[in-house]
This record gives structure tokens, sequence and C-alpha cells, in this order.
């Protein structure tokens, strides 16, 4: 029995420097980089959601874009917590800035970009997301290769800016060098004691992938200005090793 | 000599030289140009003059003939009965003059037209980069020359003493400094640009050169010829400044860089950019200002100017900053056979204010941050400013009209974003219709259909009637919905205009998350 223990320490040490060696740093003091994502962020390594990489979002419908849409700018609400601006670029942009307010971001400290071709996409996120005093990125682009996303990867880790790609053409989906791939679909709202009327957001949120972490899936609600995990009982756990996805 | 001595009082620290250039044939020469069949034939241009041809150009072949401008056309066919004659073409003249003006800007940045057939040029402290005044006039002379205009050229300390040597001049075409006196002793009157009637005056009177009355007491002279011919002299004396309007204005902050060899590399290019922007943003460091526009021109050897130009959203003296956003524009630059100049010029400068340096290395980002300034502009240059927009609320339900873009990063919301209402993520820039199944008045509908996709509605808020601002647009009001349907997928409808059970409209206008 002594001897699982020990092996089982043993493991934990070693994995904790692997992720050292990867460059993943533990967290320095408590919560305070915590994201507010709850349950979620224990999916991934460290338990600390990994600001400073590519995040991919898949959408197909633009059900999905809105609902991709709001969840990112919850995030965003924590990225920007400590002031500096945030680029939100894309091709035919149809985000709406005044219901950004509602997640807790100021609108008008987005700046948007809006592009005629998807190369010039690429071209201003690379260069954003090399600019130290941003917060965060946002392209929405239909696809991204492994190379283009690994530059990006790259140029992030560098300046610890935090680089959401939304992705909206599923056919070409290929593996990309993102540090974690999302899906976000709205989910019927919850109303209490059936009264009439629309509940707060909900939705199903799908890590499909996520570097050195465990992928999952939760149902989450966007109230009281935060993510709060569903009120129904459901599976709100991260899969178990064997049902976990490649990559 | 009393000249002599005003002269040596004149209060003038740097000693301005001016060039003279004196087409003979300008008219013609240019035609010439055109038509080589004209080479060689003697011919004149002629303009009716009260109802007679007047020739008032005449090529070198026609000159030799006797035919000279001021005649008659029936009078030159007389002497020459198979003289060419060509109607003139109104206002050639201003612009040959305007066209060889910015050609010979390579030569100095300050020229103006001397109408009808001169260009001066101030080339106060531009001779020695062709070594030398002789070089220098050589080279203009024997360039406008292969290129086929018959050109004489002065160079003296004052424009009217130029002029006169350009045009009557027999010796030296490099007068001295301060020795025009001597230089126009032996000229006749008329080198000193004067009216027809005070030259006839002055021929009568014997005065067959200017040597002749230049030592006479000026109130002598005034009394006789008037103010004018005294303003004239004391011109060609250098007693008189004389202004001139330059065809390019002078740019405040311009700096200059000749090439010895035209260059046509990108490298090279770079090389000449990188020099100029030192010296101008060293200029602009010590004045407390910063660029907001540049323009970077190259005058090619084939006489075309290529040019980049440059944008940036707050005033900046930053070398490495405006070099990264001309770079992205160097490639489009074609050099062709070679650029022999490269000029770079900030229209648009602005005091910098000294807060942005404390802003750099600050804990907490700011949107003003000089670093997304720069990142902005450099997008800019890309893509374009149109392309980039920040919004601010504006006091307005309508929802197209509830954001404004504002036009820079500083701007400061002047309401705050309202939240009171639930508005959508995604909102289409055009509403598009919807069929429905609406069969209660004031109600949700209980279906619609949306890109062939039929969604049943389960929850629903509203309406939410917006009027439409009858001051700004006419139109019907929308009442909209938040609407949920069966997947959980959230809408954002409206109906346009009041209820009626055929007639109504819907449509659907957003996302929710």
């Amino acid at each position: 029995m002594e001897k699982a223990a020990l092996k089982k320490d043993v493991i934990s040490r070693l994995r904790k420097d692997i992720l050292l060696l990867e460059g993943y740093k533990p967290p320095l003091t408590g919560n305070s980089n915590a994201i507010g994502l709850g349950l979620i962020e224990d999916a991934f390594p460290n338990a600390v959601f990994p600001r400073g990489s590519i995040h991919e979002f898949l959408c197909d419908q633009p059900e999905h874009a809105a609902a991709s849409g709001g969840f990112i700018s919850g995030l965003l609400k924590s990225l920007m917590k400590q002031g500096g601006a945030c680029l939100w670029i894309g091709l035919s942009r149809t985000i709406f800035p005044p219901a950004l307010k509602a997640f807790g971001v100021e609108p008008d400290r987005i700046i948007f970009i809006d592009l005629k071709r998807e190369r010039d996409v690429l071209w201003v996120m690379e260069e954003a997301i090399k600019c130290e005093g941003l917060a965060a990125v946002i392209a929405e682009i239909e696809a991204v290769s492994f190379t283009e996303s690994r530059r990006l990867q790259l140029a992030v880790e560098k300046s610890r800016v935090t680089g959401f790609i939304v992705r909206n053409d599923l056919q070409k989906l290929s593996s990309t060098a993102c540090a974690a791939r999302w899906k976000i679909t709205p989910l019927p709202s919850e109303i209490d004691n059936g009264l009439p009327g629309v509940g707060f957001p909900k939705w199903n949120v799908e890590l499909l992938k996520v570097k050195n972490g465990n992928p999952g899936e939760w149902k989450m609600e966007w109230s009281d200005q935060g993510f709060r995990p569903s009120r129904e009982k459901a599976l709100n756990a991260p899969l178990k090793q064997t049902e976990r996805k490649a990559g | 000599m009393l000249l002599l001595s005003r002269q040596n009082e004149k209060p003038d620290n740097m000693k301005k030289r001016f060039i003279v250039v004196w087409f003979r044939h300008l008219t013609t020469d240019w035609l010439t140009l055109r038509r080589p069949d004209l080479q060689s034939v003697p011919f004149v241009i002629a303009a009716p003059d009260h109802g007679r041809l007047m020739i008032i150009a005449t090529n070198m072949l026609a000159e030799t003939q006797g035919i000279l401008p001021g005649m008659v056309v029936a009078d030159a066919k007389a002497i020459h009965p198979e003289i060419e004659v060509i109607h003139a073409i109104p206002g050639i003249t201003e612009k040959l003059l305007k066209a060889l003006g910015e050609w010979c800007i390579r030569y100095t940045p300050i020229i103006s037209v001397d109408l009808p057939d001169g260009l001066i040029l101030d080339m106060s402290g531009c001779a020695h980069l062709w070594g030398g005044e002789r070089g220098y006039l050589k080279e203009i002379v024997n360039r406008l020359r292969s290129k086929g205009y018959d050109a004489r050229a002065a160079i003296t300390d004052t424009i009217g003493t130029a002029w006169a040597v350009s045009r009557y001049g027999r010796v030296n075409p490099i007068i001295e400094p301060e020795q025009q006196a001597s230089a126009l002793l032996n000229l006749p009157p008329e080198a000193l640009r004067l009216e027809p009637l005070i030259i006839e005056r002055l021929q009568k009177l014997g005065f067959r050169t200017i040597g002749s009355f230049i030592d006479m007491p000026r109130s002598v002279l005034r009394r006789r010829f008037g103010a004018a011919f005294i303003q004239r002299l004391d011109q060609a004396l250098g007693l008189e400044e004389e202004y001139r309007i330059p065809i390019i204005p002078i740019e405040a902050y311009q700096e200059r860089l000749p090439c010895l060899e035209p260059v046509r590399t990108a490298t090279a290019i770079e090389i000449a950019l990188q020099t100029l922007l030192e010296r101008l943003c060293e200029r602009l460091q010590k004045e407390g200002k910063g660029i907001r526009t540049a323009i970077f021109r190259g005058y090619r050897v084939d006489g075309k100017t290529v040019h980049i130009d440059i944008g940036t959203n707050r005033p900046t003296h930053n070398i490495r900053h405006i070099f990264k956003l001309f770079e992205l524009k160097i490639s489009s630059i074609e050099p062709a056979l070679g650029i022999e100049l490269f000029i770079l010029d900030a229209p648009k400068v602005e005091d910098v204010s000294l807060d942005q340096e404390t802003l750099w290395n600050e804990e907490r980002k700011q949107l003003d941050d000089l670093i997304i300034a720069e990142l902005l502009d450099k997008v800019a240059g890309k893509v374009g400013a149109h392309n980039i927009r920040r919004y601010l609320p504006q006091e307005h339900y309508w929802p197209e009209r509830s954001i404004k873009q504002s036009s820079s990063l500083q701007e400061q919301p002047a309401t705050t974003w309202r939240t009171d209402r639930p508005r959508p993520v995604q909102l289409l820039s055009y509403p598009q219709r919807v069929e429905v199944t609406a069969p209660i008045p004031d109600y949700p509908p209980i279906l619609f259909r949306y890109k062939n996709k039929v969604h049943h509605i389960k929850k629903a808020d509203g309406p939410e009637r917006i009027e439409r601002e009858w001051w700004l647009e006419e139109g019907e009001h929308r009442d909209y919905y938040t609407v949920e349907d069966q997947d959980g997928q959230r809408y954002w409808l409206f109906r346009a205009g009041h209820y009626s059970a055929e007639q109504s409209q819907w449509f659907i206008h957003g996302f929710f998350a």
C-alpha cells in the first residue's frame, strides 16, 4: 500500500517536472490567475487557463458563432482586468459591440479590424499578437493550417498575449498547434418555476483538445457577471482517460 | 564708388546665387520634338491678333531667314513663301515651363517660372554637389540641350543680372559675387527687363549701354524714367530684393538626398530612407514635434517620380517606427533605370506630448498606449486606415444607430453602454425577412422559417418596441422579440409596424449568445 502511494507521488512529481520543461509554470499565488471558468480550469495543465497561447473555437453556424462570441467575451472580462486593449479581426464581422457590455467587457476598448482577404487577417493577427500592449487578439477566419498556427503559437509564447481563432469552416478542419480547441453550442436556458421569458445564456462547452490537459464537456451559464456551472445535475466532470479523444 | 559702399551695407548672412535659364525657342523646340519632320523646315507659330496672324515664335531656320517674332505672317511669307505656319496652342508656354521647372527640381528645391521663356533657379548652396558653379551650369545646359531645347543660362547674385547675362551676355555666363555692376556695363538697356516705351526713350537719348547711365544720380533717372525703372536697376544690382513664387511650395520639414549614381536596389532605397529619416527626426526631436504624415519621393532618371506615403495615429519621431511603416511599402517603388534623388517630406507635423514617454513602461496597459498606436499605424499602412474601427455608444435606441465610429483612440465614451435591454452578440448588418406563424396579436410567433429551417419557439421575451426616429428617417416602428427555439438557439426577431394577420412583415436581426 505504502509502495503504491510512493509510486503515485513519484509519478505526479515527474508530471510536474515535464510540464515545467514544456514551459508551463505552476501558479505562484492562490487563485489570482483564475479566469473564472470554475471546474473547467481543472482540465488545463496545472489547473491554470493557458494565457499566452492560441485557443481555437469551432463554429459553423451563426448561432454557434454568437455563443462562441459570448463565451470569448466572458474570458475577455478577466483578461482585460489589468487594462489593455483587444483586437477583433474578421472578414465579415457581425459582432454587435453593445452586447459585449453584458459580458463585462468595455466595448470601446476593443478595436475592430474588418478585412477583405484571409491572408491579411493572418498578417494582422501575427503583427497584433507580437504587440505586448494588447490583452487579447481575436481573429475570425475560415481555416488555419498547421504551419500558420505554429507561427502564431510561437509568437504568443514570446509576448504572452492570448489569441483566439474563431474558425467557421469545419470542412477544412486540420490539426493545429493551438493550445486548446473549443466548441461552444447554445443550450436551452433555464427558467425557475416555469416563469415566462428567456433565461441566461447557457452553453454546452466542449474542450475537444487541450495540450497536456484533459478534454471534457461541461454545461455553463453566464449569470451574475460570471461563468456558473449549469444548475441541473448533469455530467460536469472531465471525461475519463479511456474516453479521451486523440490529440 | 557709391554703389559698392551701399552694397556692402546690405545685411545678408547667406550669399544668394541665382541661375536663370533662357529657352530661346521654347515652343518651336517642343514642336520639333513632337514632330521630327519639322526639324529641317523653317516654321513659325502664329496667333491671330487684331484680325491678322502675328508670329509669336520661330525656329532657328526661320530666324536665319530674317523672320522674327512680332512680324505679321503675310510679311514672313513675302520673305520666304514656303514657310510653314502653325497655329499657337493657348497656354502651352506656361505648361511647358512648369514641366521643365519640375524636371529641374533635381538641381535646387526653389524654382520659379519666368514667363514667357525662362526659369529662375535659386541655387544658393547647391552648386558644390556638381563640383562648382561651372560644372553646375554645364550640367543643366547640356542636359537641356541634349533633350532638344536651345537653352542658355547665367549665374549671378541677382535674378536681374542673371536674366540680363543669359540673354545679352557674350563673354562669361558666370559672374563672380558682387560683380553685377561691371557685368552690366556693356549690355544694352533691354537687358534690364524694362517696358518697351522706356527702352525706346533710352535709345532716343543715345543710351546704348547700361554703363552709359548707371552712374547718373538716382533722382535724375527717377524723374526721367519713373520708379519702375529704378526698381529694375536696383534689382539687377542687388540693392533691392526680388521675390518669386516657387512652382513647388517649400515644405517646412523636408530632407533631400541626391545620389551620385542612380540607385536601383531595395537595399539602397532603404539606406536612403534611413539617412533621410535620421536627419528629419533629429530636427523634429529638437523642436519637440512628431510626424503625422510623411511622403517619401524618388526622382527617377527617366523623369518620372515615384512616391510612398504613410500616416500615423499620433505624432512620432521614432525613427525605427516610421521606418517600419515605410518598409511595408518599399516594394511598391519601381526604380526602373534608377533613382537619382530622394526627398522626404513631412506635410503634417504636430507637437509630441511628453506624457507618452512615461506611459511606455507603465505596468497598467492603456488603450492609447504608444505601442498600440504603433501597431495600428502598421496595420493601417498595410490594409488601410478605414478598416480599423472603434465604437462608442450613442444615445439612440434604434440598434443600427446606437453605436458610432470613433476617430481616435483617445476619445472617451460620452454616455455609458446600456445593459438594461437585451442586445444580440451577432447583429446582421441588414435585417433579413423570415416567414413566421404568429396567430395571436402582439405575441411572439410560434415558429419561424429562416434559411429553409423551421424553428419552433419555446421561450420568448418581448415585445420591446423601438420607434423609428422620424426626424432622421421615415418608416415603421419595430417590435423586437427575444426568442429561443427547440435547440436552445436564441434569436432577435422583429415585426415591422403594427400587427395584421396577413400583412405583418417579420425579420431576423441577430443571434444571442
